[in-house]
Formats: C-alpha cells, structure tokens, sequence
C-alpha cells in the first residue's frame, strides 16, 4: 500500500469524510502526514468545530450591557458592580461518562472548571444537570452511583461547593446518559485574561501534570508502532482526573495573573494540545512553534501526534515574555507543578510541531480554526412519534395517593441522597443550601449577592421543542425571581441525537429558535455554551435536552427567602396565570401516556410581570417564602414548601373544572406560590390568596370539597424515601 | 492575639479559617507548609480540605510538612493547636493526638449540619461554651470516622479529653462512641471532625462556631496577659 | 528489587468496604464467599529490601490501624 492510501483510510477511522479530506489537501497544497491529520480530524470533529451547530448557535443573542466577556473565550463573564465579574460556562461530558461514569463525570467538572479559571476566574461553585434511563435498570442505577460520587470526589477534593444541580430520569437516557457541568467563577474585571496569543517571540509555556496516552483512543490509528490486540490496553481512552493536580494548577494559575506574569492563558481539554495551541494563535491571528521534545511525558516512546493530541487532565498553556521566564517556572515550582517552556510565538500564521530540531507537521491556523466546513440541517418534523410512551407506574387515582405518588417518584422525590456527597459549603459564601431555595445563593463582598441555577426538560422540549425551551429558560429565570435574584446572562449546553437526521435536525433548530426568543424576552445575552451532538443508539435519539444555566443578581444577601412556609398564620398566595395543563407532565409519564404533539403557547408579557413582582416582593421583605411552581403542578409545589418548611397549609382553590389538572397540571416558569405576613401579600400585584400556613397538615379544598388532606410527615417520608428506595 | 492558619497542597478550607479566626481576633495569617516559621502566631490552626489529594492516607503526607515540626514544638511547649476535618487527620498522623479516622462507615462522603454536644467545657477551646451545651456545625468529610483502641478510648473518657460528641442519633460516620473531637492528654491539642469555621455567620448557617474561636482567643488572650 | 507490600485494616477494625463487597456478590450468584477484606497494595523499586519494614512504618502504614505484609519475591507472579 502506498503512504497516500494509507492516509485515506485512515482519515476514514478518524471521522473525516472524504470531501473533507480533500479539502485539507487543497488547503495544505499537499497530502497531511501524520502529525498534520491527528490534528485536522480533531480541530475539524463535530466536537471542536461544531460543524453542525454553528449556523443555528450564530442566531442566539450575545450582547448586552452586563456581558464583559461573550461567546468564543474559554467562559463567558458579567459584570456584577464593585469591579466584580462573574464567570460561568456549562459543558457536558457525555460519552466519557457512558463509558466509565466515575471518571467521566469527575473530569467532566474539571474541564469546565478548567474554562473558567483559564479567564482568571476562582472557581466559586459548581452544578451539573445530569439524566440517566428509568431507575427500574441497573446500568442506570450505577451510572447515577458512579456519576455522583465522580462529581463529588472532583469538586469535593478541588475546595469549590457543588451548590446545585438537578437529576432526571427517563426511558430515552438509558444508553445515553447526560451530564453537563456547570462552573460559576469570580474575578476581578481588571484581572480577565484571554487566550489570544501575542508577541512574536514570547515564549510558550506548558504547565501542570504530565503528559500520557488519555483519551488518545481513535487517532491511535496512526501509531507506526504495530499494536497486537494484547496491546489494546497500553493506549487508555478514558480520562483519568487528578483534582490534587487541578488544585495546584489552579493557585499555580491564579498567583501568575496576580503577579502580572502571563500574556494569554488557555486550558487543555479536548484534543490537547493541539486545539489549545490552534486556538491562541487564531485569536491573536500569530503562528506558533511547538517542541514536543520539550512536553514533560509520563508514558515513554510517545510519538509526536501522541504528544499533540493526548487529553491528559490538569494542564494548561501559557504565553510569557521571555523575561518572565524565570517567575513563571519559580511559580509553579512553587505550587510543585511541571512548568516547561515548549515553544515560542511567531509570525508565520503556521502551528508548526517540532520533534527536535526536526519539523514534524506544518499547520496553516485559518486551516484549522476557521476553515472547517460548516453544514447546513435539513431539519423536517417527524412524521410519527419518535419516542415510546413511558411505563405507567402510578396505580392511585385519588388525588392523595396520586400526590404521595408524584412526591415519592424519581424526578420529584429527594435529592439529598445525591447532593450530602457534595461539598456545598467550601469557601464560606453559600447563603442558600440545595434543597432551601429554588436557586443557590453566592455573597459576595459588599454585601450583594448571586444567584444561580441549572435547568432543563427533555420531555417536554420532545412534546414541542420550541415551547419546550422557552419553558427551561423561563423556568430558570424564575428559579431566580424566587430569590430575588434578577437573571444577567445564560449558558447553555444543547444535547441532542444525530443531527444528519431531519427529525433531530427539526428539534434543535426549535430549541434554538425557542432559547434565543427566551433569552431576547429576559433581555440577557447567552455567554457561552457547548453542543453534544449524535447521543443516541438503536432504539433512537435522546429526548431533545437543551440545558441551561442563568446567574443573576440580587442587592442584599439577606433578602433572597427560600421554599419553605416559614410561620403559621402566613398568608400563601399564586403569583403569575397558572394555566395548567397535563400535556407533557409528570403526572402523564407516570401514568403512561404518550408524549402529547405540542404543548400550550407561553403568555411572555405575563411571565415577565409575574417574575418581576416576586423578584421584587422578595427583595422588599414582603416575602417570607417563594417556590415556583413547576413538575408536578400546584399540589406538589405547595407539598414541596410545607416539607421544606416543616408547617401544613389549609388551602382553597375555589371550584375546579378538571380537579387533576388543577392539582397536577403544569405551566413551567410562569407561576409561584408565595407566602407571607397578610399585610404584605394584600399589597402584591396579581396575587390570587389560596390560604394559609397552619398546622401540620396540607389540606387543598375545591369549594365545598376536600380534595386532599395528608399529614406533612406523610409528604415528608414519601419524598425522602423517594429515592433511596428506588436504589436498593 | 494573632491566628495562624496553615495551608499545605491541597488544603481548601484554610481562607475559610482564616476568616473566621479574623472575626474574633483581627489577625489570622496563613502559613505556608514549606516554611518552618510560624510568624508569631499564638494559636495554631491545621485546617479542613484534601492536604495532597488524600494519597495514601488522609494526613498521611502533610504531617511531614516542615511546619509540622514547628507545630511539634509549639505543641510541646504548651502552645494551643486546633485541627479541623483534615486538620485532625494531620494532627492524628503526627502522633500529635490519640486514635486515627477511618473511612465513613457508609462509604460516602457527607455533607450535613449535625448536632454536637460539649462534654467538657474548661478547655481552650470549648470555655466559651456550657457542658452539655449542644451546638449545630456542619460535618463534611469522607474520612471521619474516629477510632482508637477500646483502653485508650476509656483513658480519653476518664481523663476528659473528649471535648465533644455528636449527639444521639447524629453520629455521621460511625465514629466510636460518638466522639466528634478530642484533645491531648496536656488539652492544649484539640481535632475535631466538624467544621467550626462554617458556623460563624447567620448569613451563610448558624453562628456556634465561633464559641470555638472565642474560646482560643480567651485563652490566648490570657496567656499573653501573664 | 521490585518490592509489594499488601497494607491491611488490623483484625477488629470494622472493614466496610470489605462488607460491602462481600455482601454484594450473593446477588450476582456468587455463594461461599467470605471474610472479605479491601486491602492497599504498594509497589516499589528498592535498592536496599532491608529498609522496607522501615519504609512502611514510617509511611506507607499507619500501624495504630494497620498492619502490613512485605510480600516475598518469590510469591511474586510473573508481571503479565
């Protein structure tokens, strides 16, 4: 065989097409070695160029007058007053936590947390959005196990609290779990950092841990040396995180920018070496020379595009000038990090990789940053349903055993099985603990808070992917409303099947369409996000699961209430026009319906008066509680606030049409049960009185009639049970 | 009266100490594990967090650190010394306190408010506090549970060196006896499990904590005055 | 010489993950199996074997909780 066809066979394994593969010819004016296809198949995969994405995610709003750093840098930032910004990203690690959901997760929370002090932000929190197939399967119950014990080992040893998150469980995750994780980070505006490379010669340095055979997996095609199947185990493609490395790295990282030492900063994640040293000489439109003779190696005999692409954790790549050299290695020598220069900038426009003082591969950098081919969808709706009707599982039909029911199921009962792993506590701001408020709350100094939370449902994005996103966006905002907090930017990670279908081509176009018009509605821009495309398998596409993280701000920390009825007497009230509706709801799946074609439209001009008058009920003090309601409807939420509370409520809804769509029925993001003094509660805008806290008991009346009437300890042990019943 | 707080590799609550050692005393300075002097400080904090990732024992490698010897020597001369979570792990690893922490009887690491009880009150750093006092701290730790051999165990009961123990039905990691934090023989070295420097501010908890640091800078305070 | 030192929780020390462990192989149709024991395995290279029992108590085991085994060379299997 000759080298020629070799190459085009193997640009075949590594996931190039063939028309692609021809471009690179073209732009190189030559066939690539090597070197040069390890790093094209990796800059021009779905994963780094976002072939099929990037049309859809260039419609999305990213300005506004908070937005300190947008889309395109490592996180994206807000500015929060004080000379303060706030820095935030999500990403997903899907497929790695798949395969080995420990390690998956654990270095899916030290990439991201990677991200964001790559801009010079400390890591101040972390929340992950994970969904995982039906608890009945015991892949599924060991994929939660292992996930949540990785994210915590992470973020736990790493000192940065997991303050939040959410976890669903449905049929279509089941060969493809979902976790997305999302870091928050504070930084002083002037002490941002980029990751334009600049100054030609200015020197490259690589610091962290050492570099192996991670996730080399695929391009392990191109090794010269013969690999017998016995050999299969010498190149790992798991991850393995270090979070002792990444707390080093980090204070490592954090003391060069205090000391003015670095010129651009950029992590490692995926594809290495080779993505972060392609994207620094795109952003500053310079070349770079890269030694691999120099990269500190923990495996012997690697070969230069072992080098290049390896996704060894816990590393980072800086530019320095050259007279700050010396500080820079005394620095991280100091923090026991490997620091070594391993290249310098040029003006050659190349990334060119040295092995020596012989040149291994010549790159153009607008070849593979800004050259890849970018795909249009053919997006179609489905023409039949995609998904199967989930299992029926609920048996009650009074409205007692059916709340008892929705309390106790898997996506309503109790995290605390899951969030008491986390550290929720390290770095002494966290004013809101999971499961106290419907966001976590973050002091900063001065006195002002942040609020943030993560949020997204697959289900219903299925039902209907516009109004489905529109939902997650408004619901997340209204996380915030409930702490007072007022919503600044949006991150955003899109989980979808295979986007060459024009069925899922259809869903993320819709979803897109419905997260820019929410975003637009808010007023706030998307700062950055991430697309994990192609999860699905032989029974078909995930649900459609775009994810989405807002920070917000709120002036006082110690106005931000939380879920729980806080006194007898208090008055509880609904905010906001509960329309509900059992289209696409909990009480639906659970009852094994199918999924329903479209779900009722969105009033935005209402949802945006409710949100705001109990954002700033809440920040008055008139509130002493406040819970939006959302899975499970009007009846779950009140529940949700007596538990978190520990008081009963007596409450009259007034005659009902449908009793089950008023107690269980849904309109995620646009209504919130409130409570307060009677006073206060009298003075609100649109607030319909439904009772009051009394008692240990939560009685919902409908005129004349008792529809339910449970003890709070019921409630409590249904919901507390909940899951760990589920996993035994 | 001037805290000390040590950092080493990995330490993650260290700032947090610092912070609320400053509440109560205005001066609390972190010490770097490399250097041997401990700058002044009258008491000494070893704080929580994963000092070297945990690798092969919890504490099993900060107790090594160069100021560890200067805590040796601080300690012997009477001077008071506080371990917290990892910090109690250190100070066990170092022969500095009775017993050792094992893993979580439930395998899981466990973040939790708990309710402690102060057994005895008249130490340096529990005199802010009544005997029988119960205070809420927040627990979170993977190693925690706190062994030692059954005579010993008697030997700290009779001799009031267990300072506090988690109250009936709080126990989160099976520690012996309930114990949640015990002194030397001297009681001049204390570790303790829970976190005393997450309970200082009603913002972010309850403020029990800070009886803790009250009580060190009473102690200390005295101590300069002679 | 390639050296192996098995490090264990001393007899009496309640070994959960050992429970665990032990109790979760019934389930995958497992019977018979019994006093199960996690256990931490070090490797090393030592120029001087005579220094190990040192080696180990003054690092690698924490001895008030742990005992440890220095594993003769000639147990040793042939490294796959």
């Amino acid at each position: 065989m000759t080298s020629a066809s070799l190459s085009e066979s193997r640009h075949r394994v590594l996931g190039l097409t063939d028309a692609e593969y021809e471009l690179i010819c073209q732009k190189l004016g030559r066939e690539p070695n090597e070197v040069e296809l390890a790093v094209f198949s990796l800059m021009w995969s779905e994963h780094c160029a976002y072939k099929h994405s990037k049309r859809l995610l260039a419609t999305l709003p990213t300005s506004g007058e908070r937005l300190v750093l947008g889309p395109g840098e490592n996180a994206g930032a807000v500015d929060v007053g004080g000379g303060l910004a706030v820095a935030f990203k999500v990403e997903s690690h899907n497929h790695p936590s798949a395969v080995e959901p420990f390690q998956g997760a654990a270095t899916g929370v030290g990439g991201i947390l990677r991200d964001v002090f790559a801009i010079g932000a400390r890591p101040i929190a972390v929340l992950d959005s994970l969904r995982f197939g039906e608890l009945s399967s015991r892949r599924s119950r060991y994929l939660l196990e292992r996930v949540v014990a990785g994210i915590g080992h992470y973020g736990n040893s790493i000192g940065v609290p997991t303050v939040g998150g959410e976890i669903y469980f449905e049929g279509p995750y089941e060969q493809n779990c979902l976790v997305n994780a999302m870091c928050v980070g504070l930084v002083a505006r002037e002490r941002l950092i980029r990751s334009a490379a600049a100054g030609v010669g200015n020197v490259l340095v690589l610091f962290g841990a050492s570099t192996g055979r991670d996730g080399i997996g695929g391009a392990s095609v191109l090794a010269s040396a013969e690999l017998g199947e016995a050999d299969e185990a010498k190149r790992p493609s798991v991850q393995i995180g270090d979070p002792f490395e990444e707390k080093k790295l980090l204070e490592c990282s954090l003391e060069l920018l205090e000391r003015g030492l670095l010129v651009a900063l950029q992590d490692l994640g995926a594809a290495g070496l080779s993505s972060a040293s392609s994207e620094m000489a795109s952003k500053g439109g310079v070349g770079l020379d890269i030694d691999v003779a120099k990269v500190p190696l923990r495996e012997p005999d690697m070969e230069p595009f072992e080098i290049m692409v390896s996704e060894s954790q816990e590393r980072m790549l800086c530019v320095t000038e050259p007279e700050h050299v010396e500080e820079v290695l005394a620095v991280c020598r100091k923090w026991e990090t490997h620091a070594t220069a391993i290249g310098a900038v040029t003006d050659s426009g190349l990334l060119r990789v040295l092995a020596g003082g012989e040149v291994v591969g010549e790159l153009p950098v607008r070849a593979l940053v800004d050259d890849c081919p970018i795909y249009e969808l053919t997006p179609a709706r489905p023409a039949r349903a995609l998904y199967a009707a989930p299992p029926r599982t609920l048996e009650a039909t009074d409205p007692g055993g059916m709340l008892l029911g929705l309390l106790g199921s898997a996506n309503l009962a109790s995290r605390r099985w899951a969030f008491e792993q986390y550290d929720c506590l390290v770095q002494s701001r966290t004013v809101r603990r999971p499961e106290q408020a419907d966001a976590a709350v973050l002091a900063l100094p001065g006195g002002s808070a942040i609020a943030v939370s993560i949020d997204g449902n697959g289900r219903r994005v299925a039902c209907d992917p516009h109004t489905g996103t529109l939902e997650a966006v408004f619901e997340c905002a209204a996380n915030l409303a409930c702490v007072g907090a007022e919503p600044l930017g949006l991150t955003n990670c899109l989980n979808f099947g295979n986007p060459e279908k024009p069925h899922v081509a259809w869903q993320l176009a819709e979803a897109v369409r419905g997260l820019g018009d929410g975003c637009r509605a808010l007023g706030i821009p998307v700062v950055g996000g991430n697309v994990s495309l192609y999860n699905e398998g032989p029974q078909g596409p995930i649900y459609p699961t775009p994810v989405v993280g807002i920070v917000g701000e709120l002036p006082d920390a110690a106005r931000c209430a939380g879920i729980g009825f806080a006194r007898e007497g208090d008055v509880i009230a609904l905010v906001g026009s509960l329309s509900p509706s059992l289209a696409g709801s909990e009480l639906a799946k659970l009852r094994g319906e199918p999924l329903p074609d479209g779900l009722p439209a969105l009033d935005l001009e209402s949802i945006s008066v409710a949100h705001a008058t109990v954002r700033a009920a809440v920040r008055s003090g008139a509130l002493r509680s406040a819970h939006d309601v959302a899975e499970g409807g009007l009846a779950v939420a009140l529940a949700e606030c007596c538990l978190a509370g520990g008081l009963g409520a007596s409450v009259d809804l007034g005659a009902v049409e449908e009793l089950d769509v008023a107690l269980f029925g849904e309109a995620p993001g646009r209504a919130f049960v409130v409570s307060g003094r009677a006073d206060a509660l009298a003075e609100l805008d649109a607030a319909l009185p439904l009772g009051t806290v009394r008692g240990d008991r939560l009685a919902i009346a409908t005129g004349v009639a008792t529809a339910l009437d449970i003890a709070v300890t019921d409630l409590a042990r249904a919901r507390a049970e909940g899951l760990p019943a589920l996993l035994d | 009266m001037k805290f000390g707080v040590i950092r080493f590799p990995g330490s993650c609550d260290e700032v947090d100490a610092q912070l609320a050692a400053a509440r109560v005393a205005g001066d609390a300075e972190l010490l770097w594990h490399a250097d041997r002097d401990l700058h002044g400080a009258d008491a000494v904090i070893v704080p929580g967090g994963f000092s070297y990732g945990d690798y092969l024992r919890a504490g099993a490698i900060a107790r090594f650190a160069p100021v560890m010897e200067s805590v040796a020597a601080f300690a012997a001369e009477g001077g008071p010394v506080l371990g917290i979570c990892n910090g109690f792990q250190v100070l066990c690893e170092a022969g500095l306190l009775p017993g050792a922490l094992l893993g979580n009887t439930g395998l899981r690491f466990l973040c939790r408010q708990v309710e402690l009880e102060v057994e005895t009150a008249d130490t340096p750093f529990t005199r802010a506090c009544q005997e029988g006092e119960r205070l809420s701290i927040p627990a979170k730790h993977m190693t925690g549970r706190y062994w030692a051999p059954e005579a010993t165990l008697d030997e700290l009961e009779a001799n009031r060196q267990v300072l506090l123990r988690y109250a009936p039905g709080e126990n989160p990691n099976g520690s012996a006896r309930d114990i949640a934090g015990v002194s030397n023989a001297a009681g001049n070295v204390f570790g303790l499990m829970p976190h005393p420097e997450h309970a200082v501010e009603e913002l972010t908890g309850s403020t029990d904590g800070l009886k803790i640091f009250q009580s060190l800078r009473d102690h200390c305070d005295e101590r300069l005055a002679v | 010489m390639r050296a192996r030192v098995l490090i264990r929780p001393k007899a009496g020390i309640l070994d959960p993950q050992g429970q665990t462990v032990e109790r979760a192989l019934p389930a995958l149709g497992f019977g018979g199996v019994s006093r199960v024991h996690v256990v931490r395995l070090v490797e090393l290279d030592v120029e001087d074997p005579a220094t190990l029992p040192q080696i180990c108590e003054a690092l690698l085991c924490n001895t008030l909780i742990e005992e440890y085994e220095i594993l003769a060379e000639d147990v040793l299997a042939a490294p796959a």
